[in-house]
């Protein structure tokens, strides 16, 4: 069985992209193989900076004989039919056979598909493969039209068997496979040729080329924790720079360099992000001080002066790149030094989105937004306020013009550095948080009341103007918004009625986009306040508008009309984004939804509580077996009522209970409602689920000693209405209706 | 490759050995285009010969201007006028790579010595309405050139495709020279009866068109006068393609592109006074772009646009 070697090889393939490359390489060949017949013991594929190589080994040497047989019509057919059969088999009459079947005599056509030799097959798979690889971005070059990542100079693919190695012939718009490839740009000696996949990586390893990125990064890696070890230092781990840096070399030799004293006192994410960023360095830590003061750079050769000159190069370029860092830093200080007011107006230049008008806006709406939400937490308005106002001031920053990723870190430094106090200071690094699922939340209070007001205000924006999520597309990361808003009043207990705080916010927006002004704009920012005051937008409107001249009115319902139902839209998102997320901390969907159905379902902690208190239950055998009590009722009541054309709701009178049980029902339920009521009241879901426990015996004793449809209409009657009381208390506690099973 | 096993020791000897490195390769050496542009890619010899079927090969410096990087000739590595060295070959030679590594060895960089990388770099102009899939080249870290292979010019896709290099000459020079500020680098021959620095010859206009870009430039002229080159543009390749007094074919597309490149510069100029919002920006850009489509559109349908008459 022969083995197959592949290589395709080009100039510089992007870092980013050889991974994958290596990988749909390896998946194409060896789809395309198979269906064509040729299976094989295993593949494996590599990438470096110039080639992507592909190893298969125990091939088919041909593909098998594929047979077929096709039925065809009677012997004895009329003629028409049997041609039509021989015009679609493509076959002549004396090529047909004769055989028995159930229906008499009847034509078979046998059709041999002969195998095919592996080159053959090779040579089809790997041309269309080259023809349609899924490169991110692909280009042409000189004069041809094949298109590759770079232009692609050579193809080695060679079939070896025990005889020996054979060249796999093909030619791929003038590019002739061949045996042969070369090493490192600068280290090899020239093309050589290859008769397997074990001598082709002897030969490139010495021609100064390690085919794996694996064994690449792992080199890297020793080679360097070792050398900062020496030191006494220890390298800042960054597996995405790893990654990036052994596509970027064939033959990686790991050199250290010093950091100019006079920039040790940058930031230490500064360092790291502008070596990062521009030389792709790792940086290196002092553990004892926890400063940055060396870095390692990864070359793509060995010198004779052992890497002299490259590092002193190299020394040179990150000084002249951290002289620019240091200048935008100290530049920075001194604008924050004087307030950052210098920051914050130039924010009133820039778009942050064309419908949702400037950043200073938005970041005047946060501001607003925040001291509202501000005593919820317990934290002063003002400070929540001053929080919001300077939170984004870094983005007009030299350094966060440089270094995007910086954003809020900055922020934070410059806010100490303005004298601000510390909440204000981490608050403009915390808000951004939580970004993805498993980031952190923000950890003080002053943080989190900015990042909700942040995150309130883009989603009410963007629903505002309908640009919602769709599908996979979210390109304004609101589903991440939305999860970090539930994330944080979760982590945080914080109890908050969401609805109030959209609905005015979706209002702001609202009043933003409308042309309103002069009375009508006045009625409407009343209207925000008394919101603000008393929560409830309905009544909000009534009253602005009992006060309203006509004209204003018009206006004010024109511009209010929309929201309530982009409102509840929103908050529908929200109890979306909730079940996602509880779904994936192991609570039942039918659970949560039972009490998202519930009044007050915009205050999250309190639904969660609920939802936590009710899984419990219903996982316990008494909760399980109330639930069946609380169904049965519920069914025979249902029908009852549809039947009767009347709904049992009231006046069940312990005084026509005929039997024990049912006596004791009305007992037990009295009891319940007794401790049941209370316990709502107080939000000790815990304490009325269990009191809706004590229920299950008596109802089951219920149900097993009497019938409810009794002959006399009065006694019958009765029992319905003390089954609707099983409902109604059942149902104050969660719509149990919606829990399956 | 050629050894060159001396160090050049001055600015213009650099300039000079790619000269003679890109004659000896065969590419026409052309002069400086004789307008303000902010890049080498605009000279007609880059933007408009990248278009069309015919080979074409050219190497030249070219004089860049970027209003908004001027320092006062204070800062070691910024300026607002500087040199490009600009190499165009089209179709793209399957050599190119060790052409371009060739040029380094003729300026003295010694390969056995120092780490040349390809670092991914897509080009984009959207002033152009131009792309390119390449490489930023890094010589021990630092970015010496940019190495692209044009792919649409003018909205025109490439076909041939140009294999195109440019060199920022100065910051080049100052790591071959081993020098830290721009100022300091020797311009011409350091024992040279009179001997220049960089800062003899530039320090003093650095200053001045720092002031002028910054300050002094007249925003309601240059509004004005972007909006006449916008114009004429549009008129010069609106006129007939035969000419009425000789009754030749003549399409003027390159009168046309000197006002696609004036108003580029001016475009510049203005968001150097800041006088441009970052809405009107994208707008800006995006009327530049129109006019150097149009004059791709009409290069096409030149004779060196490979046009061939019936």
């Amino acid at each position: 069985m022969p083995d197959l070697l592949i290589e395709l090889f080009s100039e510089e393939i992007p870092a980013r992209m050889q991974a994958k490359a290596a990988e749909d390489l390896r998946a194409r060949v060896t789809d395309g193989l198979v269906e064509a017949g040729l299976t094989y013991a295993s593949a494996a594929a590599f990438s470096t900076p110039r080639r992507l190589t592909l190893t298969v080994e125990g091939l088919l040497d041909r593909s098998p004989t594929l047979r077929e047989e096709r039925k065809g019509p009677r012997v004895d057919a009329p003629e028409q039919a049997i041609e039509g059969f021989l015009r679609g088999a493509g076959l002549t009459r004396d090529q047909l056979v004769e055989r028995d079947d159930k229906k008499g005599r009847v034509f078979f056509a046998v059709v041999e598909k002969p195998g095919r030799p592996a080159a053959e097959i090779v040579a089809e798979v790997l041309e269309a493969t080259i023809r349609n690889f899924p490169w991110p971005k692909s280009m042409r070059w000189g004069a041809g039209s094949l298109r590759w990542v770079r232009p692609l100079h050579s193809i080695l693919c060679i079939l070896t068997t025990e005889a020996g190695a054979e060249v796999v012939p093909m030619d791929v718009d003038g590019i002739v496979s061949g045996n042969t490839t070369q090493g490192h740009r600068f280290m090899g000696s020239g093309r050589f040729s290859v008769n397997g996949f074990d001598d082709y990586t002897a030969k490139l390893k010495r021609d100064h080329v390690i085919l794996s990125a694996t064994d690449r990064a792992e080199a890297i890696w020793h080679d360097a924790t070792n050398m900062a070890f020496a030191a006494g230092l220890e390298v800042v781990e960054d597996r995405g720079l790893l990654a990036e840096v052994s596509g970027l070399v064939e033959w990686p030799v790991v050199l250290m360099g010093q950091i100019g004293e006079e920039f040790l006192g940058l930031p230490p994410e500064v360092l790291q992000t502008s070596m990062k960023e521009h030389q792709k360095f790792f940086s290196v830590k002092n553990p004892k001080t926890g400063r940055i003061e060396r870095f390692i750079t990864v070359a793509n050769r060995e010198t004779t002066d052992h890497g002299k000159t490259i590092l002193a190069g190299n020394q040179k370029v990150l000084s002249a790149r951290l002289s620019d860092a240091k200048f935008f830093w100290e530049n920075d200080l001194r604008v924050a030094k004087k307030g950052m007011s210098e920051w914050t107006d130039r924010l009133s230049n820039v778009t942050f989105h064309n419908k949702l008008g400037t950043q200073a806006a938005r970041i005047d709406r946060i501001a607003a937004l925040a001291r509202e939400i501000a005593p919820v937490l317990g934290v002063e308005a003002g400070l929540a306020q001053q929080a919001a106002q300077v939170a984004k001031a870094d983005l007009s920053s030299e350094m966060v013009y440089e270094f995007p990723e910086l954003q809020g870190l900055m922020g934070r430094y410059y806010a100490e550095a303005a004298g601000l106090p510390q909440a204000v200071a981490n608050a403009c690094q915390q808000h951004y948080a939580p970004l993805g699922p498993s980031d952190d939340v923000p950890s003080e209070a002053v943080s989190s009341i900015v990042a909700l007001a942040d995150k309130l205000d883009t989603l009410t924006g963007f629903w505002a103007i309908d640009e919602k999520p769709t599908g996979s597309k979210d390109p304004f990361a609101l589903r991440r918004a939305a999860l970090g808003v539930i994330r944080i009043i979760l982590s945080g207990d914080i109890r908050v009625n969401l609805d109030r705080f959209i609905d005015s916010q979706l209002l702001k927006h609202h009043i933003n986009q409308s042309d309103a002004e002069g009375d009508s704009l006045d009625a409407l920012n009343a209207m925000l306040d008394e919101i603000a005051d008393h929560g409830v937008f309905g009544a909000a409107l009534e009253t602005v508008l009992q006060s309203a001249q006509s004209a204003t009115r018009e206006t004010v319902q024109a511009v209010t009309g929309p929201v309530p139902d982009i409102s509840a839209d929103l908050l529908a998102f929200f109890h979306d984004r909730l079940k996602v997320y509880l779904r994936d901390q192991g609570l039942r969907h039918d659970v949560i939804d039972a009490c998202l159905s519930m009044p007050g379902n915009d205050d999250l902690t309190l639904l969660v509580k609920r939802a936590q208190a009710l899984g419990e239950f219903l996982s316990s055998d008494d909760g399980e077996n109330l639930l069946q009590g609380f169904k049965r009722a519920n069914n025979i009541l249902t029908q009852a009522e549809a039947k009767d054309g009347v709904e049992y709701s009231y006046g069940a009178d312990v005084k026509f209970a005929e039997t024990v049980v049912e006596k004791a029902l009305f007992a037990a339920l009295d009891a319940a409602e007794a401790q049941i009521a209370p316990a709502m009241g107080g939000e000790d879901f815990e304490g009325a689920m269990r009191a809706m426990a004590s229920l299950r015996a008596p109802i089951d004793a219920f149900f097993e000693g009497v019938q409810v449809n009794s002959d006399n209409e009065i006694v019958r009657r009765n029992r319905l209405n003390l089954l609707s009381r099983i409902r109604t208390i059942c149902l104050s506690v969660a719509d149990l209706n919606r829990i399956e099973g | 490759m050629a050894e060159t096993s001396v160090k050049p020791r001055s600015f213009q000897e650099i300039i000079l050995r790619l000269q003679a490195y890109w004659a000896a390769q065969g590419c026409a050496i052309m002069q400086p285009y004789d307008m303000e542009v902010g890049a080498g890619t605009f000279h007609p010899a880059t933007t408009l010969r990248s278009l069309g079927t015919r080979a074409w090969a050219a190497a030249y410096v070219q004089p860049s201007r970027r209003p908004t990087d001027g320092r006062y000739g204070e800062n070691p590595n910024r300026l607002q006028h500087y040199y490009q060295y600009q190499v165009l070959i089209k179709p793209s030679p399957a050599n190119l790579q060790d052409l371009y590594l060739g040029s380094l060895q003729a300026i003295g960089i010694d390969m056995d010595l120092h780490d040349i990388r390809f670092v991914e770099d897509d080009w984009e102009s959207p002033t152009l309405g131009a792309w390119g899939l390449g490489w930023e080249v890094w010589c021990d870290g630092m970015e010496v050139s940019q190495f692209t292979y044009f792919q649409q010019v003018g909205g025109h896709d490439c076909h041939p495709v140009s294999g195109e290099l440019t060199y920022g000459l100065e910051r080049l020079a100052m790591y071959v020279l081993g020098v830290d500020h721009v100022m300091d680098m020797p311009f011409n021959a350091p024992d040279a009866p009179i001997a220049l620095t960089y800062g003899d010859v530039f320090r003093q206009t650095e200053q001045e068109y720092s002031r002028f870009n910054f300050d002094t430039a007249n925003t309601e002229m240059l509004l004005k006068h972007f909006e006449e080159a916008e114009a004429e543009c549009e008129a010069i390749l609106s006129a007939e393609h035969v000419d009425p007094k000789t009754g030749k074919r003549i399409i003027m597309a390159h009168p046309a592109y000197d006002q696609c490149i004036k108003a580029s510069h001016l475009f510049n100029l203005l968001d150097a006074r800041g006088v441009i919002s970052v809405t009107e920006r994208q707008a800006y850009i995006g009327r530049v772009r129109a006019l150097a489509k149009q004059c791709a559109d009409a290069f096409v349908q030149t004779e060196a646009g490979g046009w061939a008459a019936e």
